[in-house]
């Protein structure tokens, strides 16, 4: 016989009460633990389509390029960084690109537009606008002297497969750079902005048209797993054959991403910590009801000498007992939920298509992870305690002689 | 030295607006050993005496020591350690840990007390046999009837070995047969372990069988009978 004998027995005093404490407790954890699953599956979901259709996971560029594009800040030998990303452990693919502003003119329009110099092997590895050509063909090196468009933009030139398309801009060093391209094939990802202006065409057109001289304006990389991304980057920085050139993860090239999902992460939190207020609640009733209905008992104990520390020890013991059983069994719920819809995933209703259209999964994949099969649990275990406390510490106050007269 | 001392002892206690004098000026000196009823009518100041000279009140004015030790000195904790080691007290109902089977309600104390388990448990069995209630030690007390509940409280209060037991109308809620079968306990436990018994009570059965009875009347004391 011990104190945590007594408040064992001390629960079940009231089986119907604290049984709905307890699911009050494991429901508030079960939600949360799926929830904050299905927020950062639905985060990578989100990053997962950003990296296919345009950043990638890292990019190694010249200084100060993302900041203030500008086409003399190269990567001059991307043959170097590329050996360093090949054994670089994590990464999964990686590409080379250029990219520059010209003006583009069909037959009847002139358009300002994004060219962009890249290799079809490597980027179908990195990219996939490879696979969301509606007409024609993706870029081939048989087929040099040949560009795919967006469909917007083919639009606007009035332009089509195997018609001609002139480009004039400026070369790396400052020369006139003009020549006629061939449409080969025409792309849409859905993103009216790359739709719009973009161009592609073989890398080695790019480096002949616009004097690279070998020299490309990014290296695009993609890791094995999204939360490898920060491992990586920060063993390439610390690489010191990149020591001159800018190491850039998703985060750095598209941080508008970033700040949508602080602002999600942050609604989030405020509708979770309004979930935990409510369970609180239900815990201090609890907890209430047993100092006001046990203070008769209180006074006897304390009448035959128990200290009110043991008392309030045993009043934490019972909550701990009820917290750490509801958040158990929440735990398990949660998890075996978030488990069962991270193999099937979660339709995205009308977004579904359009996802499906660029490669991405048309439905969203809780991510179970410690951080998010703990967090929440470990919110609703200590605001729990914290509130339990309130109750309990009302018995050092007691007298004996008055405890006893409660009814 | 005497087991209990009061001396010039007064409690008020306020109502709303409207303050009772529960006890006025009382002195009292009780002895070792010594088996007390304390008498009168009900709002007399029977039990508020009671709640004094085990610590579980304190007085407006006056002072009361047990076996020397003076009240006024002792912290709230000292005076938990008072009761744990040297007073017991049975209750008017009973008042026993409803988790509790009758074994574990006075191996309690005990375990307050930090005996090991198996001395504990021997002594819990040794204290129930003596009360009456061989074969009952695993009875939760909602499985028990009044009298023998009350027993368990008789053993859960003598189980420490204390020198005083204050019991609050303990036969109060018994029928004739169990109450004068309790009084009978106690009064062995009277005389075979010298422990000092002062009870309050209304019954006449109770007045009877005590050594000594003190009257009260409108928290004084109005009489003091030694038989």
């Amino acid at each position: 016989m011990n104190d945590l004998k007594l408040a064992w027995r001390n629960i079940w005093r009231h089986t119907r009460r604290s049984i709905l404490t307890m699911m009050a407790i494991g429901f508030a954890s079960l939600l949360l633990v799926f929830m904050l699953s299905f927020q950062f599956g639905s985060y990578e979901s989100m990053i997962d389509a950003s990296v296919k259709l345009s950043t990638g996971h890292l990019q190694v560029q010249a200084a100060g390029y993302n900041e203030k594009p500008e086409m003399r800040k190269v990567v001059p030998n991307p043959g170097v960084v590329m050996d360093i990303l090949s054994r670089t452990p994590g990464i999964e693919a990686f590409t080379a690109r250029s990219q520059t502003f010209v003006l583009a003119s069909s037959e009847d329009r002139t358009r300002g537009i994004m060219v962009m110099g890249v290799n079809p092997e490597t980027e179908k590895g990195v990219l996939s606008i490879a696979t969301l050509i509606r007409e024609g063909e993706y870029l081939s090196p048989r087929a040099p002297n040949t560009v795919i468009i967006g469909t917007l933009l083919a639009r606007r030139l009035k332009i089509g497969v195997g018609r001609e398309l002139t480009i004039l801009g400026q070369s790396r060093n400052g020369s006139i750079a003009a020549t006629v391209v061939t449409v080969g094939g025409i792309f849409k990802t859905g993103i009216d902005e790359v739709d719009r202006s973009t161009v592609q065409m073989l890398l080695s057109d790019f480096d002949a048209l616009f004097a690279m001289d070998g020299a490309v304006h990014a290296i695009v990389a993609t890791a094995r797993e999204l939360l490898q991304v920060g491992e990586v980057k920060k063993a390439l920085q610390n690489d010191p054959g990149l020591k001159d050139l800018a190491v850039l993860d998703w985060v750095d090239l598209s941080p508008g991403l970033k700040q949508s999902i602080q602002l999600d992460l942050v609604s989030g939190i405020i509708m979770y910590l309004i979930l935990i207020i409510v369970v609180a609640f239900s815990i201090m009733n609890t907890f209430l009801m047993a100092v006001f209905e046990r203070t008769r008992e209180f006074g006897v104990m304390m009448a035959i000498g128990t200290t009110p520390r043991r008392l309030v020890k045993v009043m934490l013991m019972e909550s701990m007992f009820m917290t750490g059983m509801g958040l158990l069994f929440g735990m398990l719920a949660g998890a075996a939920l978030t488990q069962y819809f991270a193999q099937v995933g979660i339709p995205m209703g009308g977004a579904a298509d359009l996802m499906a259209q660029y490669g991405i999964s048309g439905r969203i994949f809780p991510r179970l992870s410690w951080a998010t099969l703990l967090i929440g649990p470990a919110m609703i275990g200590v605001v729990t305690f914290l509130t339990a406390l309130v109750p309990a510490l009302r018995i050092p106050g007691l007298k004996p002689a008055d405890a006893m007269k409660a009814v | 030295m005497n087991a209990v001392t009061v001396s010039d002892v007064s409690k008020i206690y306020t109502q709303g607006d409207v303050k009772v004098m529960a006890l006025n000026k009382v002195s009292l000196k009780v002895d070792a050993g010594e088996f007390v009823a304390i008498a009168g009518p009900s709002g007399s100041g029977k039990t508020t005496l009671l709640n004094l000279i085990g610590g579980l009140d304190s007085p407006d004015t006056g002072h009361i020591s047990v076996n020397g030790k003076a009240f006024e000195k002792m912290s709230s904790g000292d005076l938990a350690e008072l009761r744990l080691t040297q007073i017991g007290f049975v209750f008017q109902s009973y008042n026993l840990i409803p988790v509790f089977t009758a074994e574990e309600n006075v191996e309690y104390i005990l375990q307050l007390q930090g005996v090991g388990k198996k001395e504990r448990k021997q002594r819990a069995r040794a204290m129930l046999d003596d009360v009456g209630l061989e074969g009952k030690y695993d009875r939760k007390p909602s499985q028990l009837s009044g009298g023998q509940q009350q027993r368990v409280a008789v053993a859960r209060s003598l189980v420490s070995n204390p020198t005083i037991i204050l019991a609050d109308e303990p036969t109060a809620n018994l029928d004739s047969v169990n109450g004068e079968s309790l009084l009978q306990t106690m009064r062995e436990m009277n005389e075979k372990h010298n422990v000092t018994f002062i009870f309050s009570t209304h019954d006449a059965m109770v007045m009877e069988a005590s050594k000594r009875l003190i009257t009260m009347k409108d928290g004084a004391i109005a009489g003091d009978q030694v038989k």
